[in-house]
């Protein structure tokens, strides 16, 4: 950031009362066109201005030949579509309207060769003497649910949610969306840094820091130019909520290939995970893996320690998840023994009787309830992973679209299965936010049956549904070394 | 990082080392091979006799180490051929006489400066496949105690910090004492480039440094 930009300049970024389009355009293909399009249509509250040299009426908004013509003080930001000649004039007629941010889409600047860094330069030295927040130039747009505000080139426009997302490249930005949609976890804020003229990565990661619609910052970066600023600054970020970050550029030929697509420097990549480490900071090893560890912060409470019990009334899946848990820094709790002479009480003896719970099908109507809400009660538990949801309700499908169906008592077994799934989701959340403990419930329904009311009733408690249970445990040890991280330093 | 840099010599690097606490062995330099046979006696068999000077840096692969060395005499001649073997870029030079410290196990510790973090402080498993193993890890200057501990958890071969052997578990304080003290060196004194401690030799479950080369700045560098 060049010039004392505060939480304002933000929130004209992210919470506008008007926005303004500047170069809208009545061609469907032009980027002009479509920020309109998505303003208007992901059903943002505020006014809608757009500029056009021509005039006319695109989207049914009459548009103005000049800035000078919008109304004074109803507008915090402008979307600028316009070439980057035009863009310093434009710049001062939005300050003099009281616009405060601006996010510039267009590209012709660093980007551009050695002129174009010029006019990038140009662009941020008047922004900064104007008062002006800008976002970009060559980035493809914003996305802010709280204030049902779209400002992007591209899809999706995803549901209301607690991650705030900020990347060096505006694919990446879409590519999380994309899954926060499909998984229904939702984003907060989002934002592609695109030449990061102004305001960078860290910048946008240090807003969602005090940001109270924003539960975590996940990023993409290829790399920093000042490591050691960034890392002070994440490490502020990382005491007052989690930060993931997932890095390109880890490997000789992803730091080749950032370094022409970010002129990303490269560095030792040890020496940034022992950063990220140092710092508080949740690095990633993949996109999913990025995914999978934002989206619980934002919808689980953190482990107070690291003992781990796994639910299941699916055998394989528990060993698999032992096996994960193992590898991890998580522990597989011992079983306490008033915690099994408790469940001894709802369960005939062929369940486990260890860590994992496997309920070995002895479960009947309200076991999995009663168990997840003993074993998440017990003090020596800090975190559940419940396997086996919607393995009725996959049953029922089968016989829903069975040519025997609704005869020979199939429709009264059918919407008991689905309903059972149903209520254990539903237990498993609720179970949850009364312990304060996180419960994670990973099935690969989730993604082969997204329609299986097991995972459909995960989405709609606003939790997520892993898709299989070593992505829970990976994601569930992301949030343990979070938690561990802040136990260490506080006393 | 602007600058011309030159080394300590291993003594003086020791030195600079172990004023922040890190554990080095005791040792003599001597100038002449009597001196150092004489050093030998008073420490006790076997010695190690290495040259030392501020412009040596490769002393294994120059050959200027002797291990292992049982009597005064086997010290006398050492001592005589390390020096004969100066050349006139070494400048001056001594011998150093130190106890043979014997541990299955090596770790690497030092600090190093990172074009985009700046200085760093590093520790990895050691021994002479430490360099196809890459077992380090990294933290930026300056650490605590609780980043030293968990650089140890970071390391890979978790095995080989626990009893091995016959000998004792690594002291994981010990080692966060060397971690620690690293960083305050780095923090006191600006001028220092790097750090290389390579190998701090595990005796008793305590790393020791047996060498240690510091690399400073003639100019004040630029952070």
């Amino acid at each position: 950031m060049t010039f004392p930009i505060d939480t304002e300049h933000f929130r004209a970024l992210f919470d506008p009362r008007g926005v303004v389009v500047a170069g809208a355009s009545a061609h469907p293909g032009k980027f002009g066109f479509v920020a309109l399009h998505n303003i208007l249509s992901c059903g943002f509250a505020g006014a809608v201005f757009a500029t056009n040299l021509e005039g006319g009426s695109v989207l049914g908004v009459e548009t103005v030949r000049s800035i000078a013509d919008i109304p004074d003080g109803v507008a915090d930001l402008v979307v600028v579509c316009t070439p980057a000649a035009a863009n310093l004039e434009l710049l001062k007629g939005c300050a003099a309207r009281g616009i405060r941010a601006a996010f510039v889409t267009s590209a012709g600047y660093a980007d551009a060769g050695p002129d174009g860094v010029r006019a990038q330069e140009e662009l941020v030295a008047v922004a900064a003497e104007l008062g002006i927040l800008v976002a970009g130039p060559n980035g493809q747009g914003l996305v802010s649910t709280p204030s049902s505000l779209c400002a992007q080139m591209v899809g999706p426009y995803p549901s209301r949610g607690k991650i705030g997302l900020a990347s060096q490249s505006g694919n990446l930005v879409s590519a999380f969306m994309n899954l926060a949609t499909q998984t229904g976890v939702g984003v907060s804020r989002a934002v592609s840094a695109g030449n990061a003229a102004m305001t960078s990565v860290a910048d946008f990661l240090e807003f969602y820091g005090s940001d109270p619609e924003t539960a975590v910052g996940l990023a993409y970066v290829e790399g920093v130019a000042d490591g050691r600023a960034f890392f002070d600054r994440m490490r502020r970020v990382a005491r007052e909520k989690p930060v993931v970050i997932v890095k390109g550029g880890a490997t000789a030929g992803g730091q080749r290939a950032a370094a022409s697509h970010t002129g990303a420097l490269a560095t030792d990549d040890r020496v940034f995970d022992g950063a990220c480490r140092q710092a508080g900071v949740t690095r990633a090893a993949s996109f999913e893996e990025a995914f999978d560890a934002a989206a619980s912060f934002a919808t689980q409470p953190l482990p107070r320690g690291p003992n781990t019990a796994v639910v299941t009334t699916a055998g394989g899946w528990g060993v698999v998840t032992a096996d994960a848990i193992a590898r991890s820094d998580l522990r597989l709790a011992p079983l306490p023994d008033d915690l099994r002479a408790a469940i001894d009480q709802k369960l005939p003896p062929r369940w486990s009787r260890s860590n994992p719970l496997d309920m070995a099908g002895a479960e009947t109507r309200d076991t999995i309830p009663e168990v997840l809400a003993l074993t998440a009660a017990h003090p020596e538990i800090d975190a559940i992973v419940y396997l086996g949801l919607g393995i009725q309700s996959n049953e029922a499908h089968l016989m829903k679209s069975g040519r025997f169906y609704p005869d020979h008592g199939l429709e009264r077994i059918v919407a008991y299965h689905e309903r059972q799934d149903t209520r254990f989701a539903e237990a498993a959340a609720a179970i949850s936010d009364e312990t304060g403990k996180p419960v994670l419930t990973a099935s690969e329904l989730a993604v082969a049956a997204p329609g299986n009311p097991g995972p459909v009733t995960v989405r709609a408690t606003g939790r997520y549904c892993y898709p299989s249970a070593e992505r829970a445990v990976r994601a569930l040890e992301h949030m343990w070394r979070y938690a561990r991280h802040q136990q260490r330093r506080q006393s | 990082m602007a600058g011309a840099f030159s080394t300590l010599s291993e003594a003086d690097s020791k030195a600079l080392v172990a004023a922040h606490g890190i554990p080095v062995p005791r040792e003599h330099l001597a100038s002449t091979p009597a001196d150092a046979a004489r050093a030998a006696d008073e420490l006790g068999y076997p010695v190690v006799v290495k040259l030392c000077g501020d412009a040596i840096a490769h002393k294994t692969e120059r050959g200027l180490v002797r291990l292992g060395i049982t009597s005064a005499a086997d010290v006398e001649s050492a001592a005589s051929e390390l020096l004969a073997a100066a050349s006139p870029e070494d400048g001056d030079v001594q011998v150093l006489v130190a106890p043979m410290l014997r541990g299955t196990r090596e770790l690497i510790a030092g600090l190093n400066h990172d074009p985009q973090f700046g200085m760093t402080v590093m520790l990895g498993i050691g021994g002479i496949l430490a360099e196809s193993i890459a077992d380090v890890t990294f933290r930026l200057v300056p650490i605590d105690r609780v980043d030293a501990e968990e650089m140890i958890d970071d390391l890979a071969a978790q095995t080989l910090l626990g009893p091995f052997r016959g000998e004792p578990a690594v002291d994981r304080e010990r080692v966060m004492d060397v971690l620690v003290g690293l960083s305050r060196a780095a923090e006191a004194d600006p001028s220092i480039v790097s750090v290389d401690l390579n190998p701090l030799i595990v005796v008793d479950g305590v790393p020791i440094a047996v060498d240690a080369l510091v690399e400073v700045a003639l100019v004040e560098v630029q952070r």
